[in-house]
């Protein structure tokens, strides 16, 4: 089940370790991301996120905007 | 599972800092003043001018008990009749930029519209500092 959390909450997960994904085209990755975000464009995700991703540690994603 | 719901705009709108190749760029959060006085509403304005000159500043901006911006005291108008009440003799609604905006960007507005200075606040109005002519290289407006 994915909760929606705001700033606060993500910096403060942050603290603890957890990782932080950018779900945006890597261009749009590549000029700007949240500190240690790693990059798995959403058409990519599925595919690729067992592999990137440690499944013990809790899990960020965002994009651009709520939009 | 967490879905950080705002985004990577609210993250910038903050200030807060980040990675890539923009993260190079000088934006406003690197040279905005965040000490700038601060008045609210109802204030004599020679209460306020006395407070801001002690702080060595020449400018104010008005805000609410929530730090929204809601005017702009500059040099001019913290010279008017000091009987008078801030509401009287502010400029409201002034123009804000975020601070993720480019350094760059503001000083060229700032240069084609003569001004002294501008608010930087969140996407919600409430404000992060203000930024002053020489905070993006500017001189002195001529008179």
């Amino acid at each position: 089940m994915v909760r929606v959390i705001d700033r606060d909450e993500v910096r403060r997960l942050m603290e603890q370790g957890a990782q932080i994904v950018d779900v945006l085209p890597a261009r749009e990755y590549g000029e700007d991301h949240l500190p240690g975000a790693v990059n798995l464009p959403l058409r990519k995700i599925e595919a690729e996120a067992l592999r990137v991703l440690d499944p013990s540690r809790p899990v960020v994603v965002y994009c651009a905007d709520p939009g | 599972m967490y879905d950080y719901g705002t985004g990577i705009l609210d993250w910038k709108t903050a200030g807060l800092p980040v990675e890539g190749t923009n993260a190079q760029v000088p934006r406003l959060v690197d040279v905005v003043r965040r000490d700038v006085p601060t008045c609210s509403l109802g204030e004599r304005l020679g209460d306020v001018r006395d407070r801001v000159a002690a702080a060595g500043w020449d400018a104010c901006v008005v805000v609410s008990p929530g730090r929204v911006v809601l005017g702009l005291l500059r040099a001019r108008e913290l010279q008017a009749d000091p009987q008078q009440l801030v509401d009287q003799v502010m400029r409201p609604g002034p123009s804000t930029y975020r601070p993720f905006v480019p350094v760059a960007e503001l000083r060229g507005i700032m240069s084609d519209r003569n001004l002294e200075s501008s608010p930087v606040t969140t996407s919600d109005g409430r404000l992060v500092g203000l930024v002053r002519r020489q905070d993006v290289g500017l001189g002195t407006i001529d008179p």
